[in-house]
């Protein structure tokens, strides 16, 4: 059973987490940790414990889908029963189809798909552990998987969320600031063209409030996408340090 | 005309390399008069052209490339061999077998059975069709004995070395016959299991660490430690 | 038949854009003709058909009687579903929801529930046990382009179209009575859609604009001035600068838009 709380800001404008309105969660990210995946990325943001897998180039099936001009691309958001406070059940739900759909049109935009006609990409999201604003910490490991397994790409992809906790626009939501508050706004980047691919909003914001939020939202973006540089740095450590 | 990234520093991909008058070489793209990396890689210049040596690609198949593959599936009128590649290669029957042949599965499985290596040349392959290859030439054919294994492709010159210098070395050392594919598999083929054994270990440990300096020595140690390490044993075991 | 727009026809259009001009003569920021009739389905508690220039939509509402969710006890439910039927559209498959219309269905929920469309606490019977479950299925009957906003307007005009019975609650049991009430309807959603084609955004696209489109962008208005659902589709992108000014233009079209409402 969820408790209802109170307050969601205190009178220091701290929130439930003790964050201030505009700090990330405590992000941990690492890349290639699947040995048979092609490529794969592994992120935890605050309680949220999420797992890429890129599959591809590899020949289509069935046939008849193959694209003539560039790669398919196909994504699965998907989440275990166990991660979320009720069990959910593991076939697919409305929301993790449109998820799967919003997450695949965030990342399509960087892929090279033209490079590889007649052959299909999947990407595979599964969601272990949720704590709110899972669609964007999906998409900031789906597009380091793709990183990973050396699929061509503009850029990386990275996105983060914003919302409105009380009268506060907020960065990075937590589940509970998501369900007791006003809005919820996913945005996802590709920082060198400042290109969005992702934009969404559930709720209720006047013009200025959403403007805030977008730019609250593209802020967590930036920092998120050092990050991700870093990560994919961190898997190739230089040997001779390892060697000593 | 500025560069961003120095030769043999990592880049990730959306790095900005360089802007001006460059020209977009492998594994970058071109946008607005400015260079950016496509794949994770070491920064390479060659005068206009920036390149990156990905770290992790995968094997497009080019005309003129040999490579080594396995029978996956045996079809009326030829092979499917997987090169490691997103698209299956194609080996015609007519190709292999001198007299004209009627297409009946038994002629095909004596000559090449599902399971088999090849080593082959691509002859054919463009964006609307998948690769064909070719073993109607001297040292292509069919593999019997070897160990197998897969590199990125991108790697294949390290492994070479500067003029050919780390793939003697090992060929020396170990005693293997090794033969590159150009998709990145790798066939090794030595007097006994062990040498076999040793070429491979050194050639994971190439791939590992490929984007880092002195591993030509580093390589070379290796294999002289492995070399004691197994005459102390062969000693011991005698003495036993 | 096959969907693909002819390049001939996709440089037509993008170059007529550029000079800010449609195929069919419209502005960039000029919607189709738009219809609304209502109560034409007399089974249904409430009903509308939407013709947005020659795409068609029907929504029905029905209701009935349900258990409250956990956390919201003392207010009725409210489910929204899309069917893109296969009369609709060549490319449209027979079968079970593909995430077309799963997303068409959820963008229009997002409009209705969270501009507060319906007063959901009239429609609490007993907090905790009985509530009225409405059932908003949008049925898409000609695919010409723009099934969102479309898809809306139906929703909302037929919810303004719903009647339900009185009733008398006794012993655990509802009980119809004579005669009818209007549903509580306090607000009227309007979605408005955005197509960004080369790099101008015309708003309400038709089928051969999606078509050649990037991206598309949709934003909810509420009579209030505030944005109740947004929603970017197609695997294009947007610049920050587009997003505001679509916000901006949207707000304006969908005050527009709801006068063709009657209430």
């Amino acid at each position: 059973m969820s408790q209802k709380h109170e307050k969601l800001i205190d009178k220091k404008g701290l929130r439930l987490d003790g964050r201030k309105f505009d700090e990330l969660r405590q992000i941990k990210i690492e890349v290639g940790i699947l040995s048979n995946a092609d490529g794969s990325a592994y992120i935890e943001q605050g309680k949220n414990k999420i797992l890429a897998a890129v599959y591809g180039p590899r020949e289509v099936h069935p046939k008849h889908l193959s694209l003539p001009d560039r790669m398919l691309l196909k994504c699965r958001y998907h989440m275990a029963p166990f991660s979320v406070q009720e069990r959910k059940s593991p076939a697919p739900s409305r929301r993790e189809i449109e998820l799967s759909k919003v997450i695949r049109e965030a990342v399509e935009p960087a892929i090279f798909l033209e490079y590889y006609p007649r052959t299909a990409l999947d990407v595979f999201v599964e969601v272990l552990q949720a704590d709110g604003s899972t669609r964007c910490a999906s998409i900031v490991a789906a597009s380091l998987a793709l990183a990973d397994a050396g699929i061509p790409m503009r850029d990386l992809i990275v996105a983060c969320s914003a919302g409105k906790a009380e009268d506060t626009i907020v960065m990075d939501l937590m589940d509970t600031e998501d369900k007791q508050g006003s809005a919820d706004v996913p945005v996802a980047l590709m920082p060198n063209m400042n290109a969005i691919t992702l934009l969404q909003m559930d709720g209720i914001l006047s013009l200025e409030e959403f403007e805030q939020a977008v730019n609250l939202a593209l802020e967590g973006c930036k920092k998120i996408y050092a990050m991700q540089k870093e990560a994919l740095r961190a898997k190739y450590v230089d040997a001779k340090e390892v060697e000593e | 005309m500025p560069t961003f990234f120095e030769r043999r520093q990592l880049a990730t991909p959306g790095d900005l390399l360089a802007e001006g008058d460059y020209i977009a070489g492998e594994d970058t793209y071109k946008e607005d008069n400015k260079i950016y990396a496509a794949r994770t890689g070491l920064v390479d210049y060659e005068e206009k052209r920036v390149n990156i040596v990905a770290l992790k690609a995968f094997y497009i198949p080019k005309i003129g490339d040999r490579v080594i593959g396995t029978v996956v599936e045996i079809g009326f009128s030829g092979w499917t061999i997987d090169i490691s590649a997103p698209y299956p290669a194609i080996l015609r029957a007519g190709d292999v077998l001198t007299r004209s042949f009627k297409p009946q599965r038994n002629d095909l499985t004596e000559v090449l059975d599902v399971g088999d290596v090849v080593i082959a040349k691509i002859v054919s392959y463009d964006r609307t069709h998948d690769p064909q290859l070719t073993v109607a030439e001297p040292e292509l054919g069919k593999v019997t004995r070897g160990q197998l294994v897969r590199v990125t492709p991108t790697k294949i010159p390290r492994v070479i070395g500067r003029k050919g210098s780390m793939i003697t070395m090992i060929k020396q050392e170990t005693g293997c016959h090794i033969e590159l594919g150009h998709n990145g598999i790798i066939l090794i083929t030595g007097k006994n299991i062990e040498d076999e054994e040793l070429a491979l270990t050194v050639i994971r440990k190439i791939e590992q660490e490929s984007h880092t300096s002195g591993l030509t020595d580093r390589i070379s140690q290796m294999i002289k430690k492995e070399k004691e390490k197994r005459k102390e044993e062969t000693e011991d075991e005698s003495k036993t | 038949m096959s969907s693909i727009v002819v390049k001939v026809k996709q440089k037509q259009i993008a170059q007529l854009i550029a000079k800010g001009k449609r195929l069919d003569g419209r502005g960039l920021k000029d919607y189709r003709e738009i219809k609304i009739e209502q109560g034409i389905i007399e089974r249904a508690e409430g009903s509308a058909r939407v013709l947005l220039g020659a795409t068609e939509v029907l929504a029905g509402i029905k209701i009935e009687t349900g258990e409250p969710f956990p956390d919201t006890p003392n207010e009725g439910v409210l489910t929204v579903n899309a069917e893109l039927l296969p009369l609709a559209s060549p490319t449209f498959e027979p079968g079970p929801p593909d995430e077309n219309s799963i997303e068409l269905a959820r963008v229009v929920d997002r409009g209705v529930r969270e501009s507060k469309a319906i007063d959901t606490e009239k429609l609490c019977i007993e907090p905790g046990k009985k509530v009225f479950v409405v059932f908003i299925d949008v049925y898409v009957l000609n695919h010409d382009g723009n099934l969102v906003d479309a898809s809306t307007l139906a929703a909302v005009a037929a919810l303004l179209n719903t009647k339900m019975s009185n009733y008398e609650y006794e012993d655990g049991e509802v009980k119809i009575k004579s005669g009818y009430m209007p549903l509580p309807v306090k607000k009227h959603p309007v979605a408005v859609t955005f197509a960004k084609i080369n790099d101008s955004l015309v708003v309400d696209p038709w089928l051969e604009e999606e078509q050649v489109m990037d991206a598309r962008l949709t934003i909810t208005f509420d009579d209030d001035g505030n944005i109740c659902a947004i929603q970017k589709g197609g695997s294009g992108f947007f610049q920050p600068s587009q997003v505001l000014e679509a916000a901006q233009i949207a707000k304006d079209k969908a005050d527009e838009i709801r006068k063709q409402l009657k209430w």
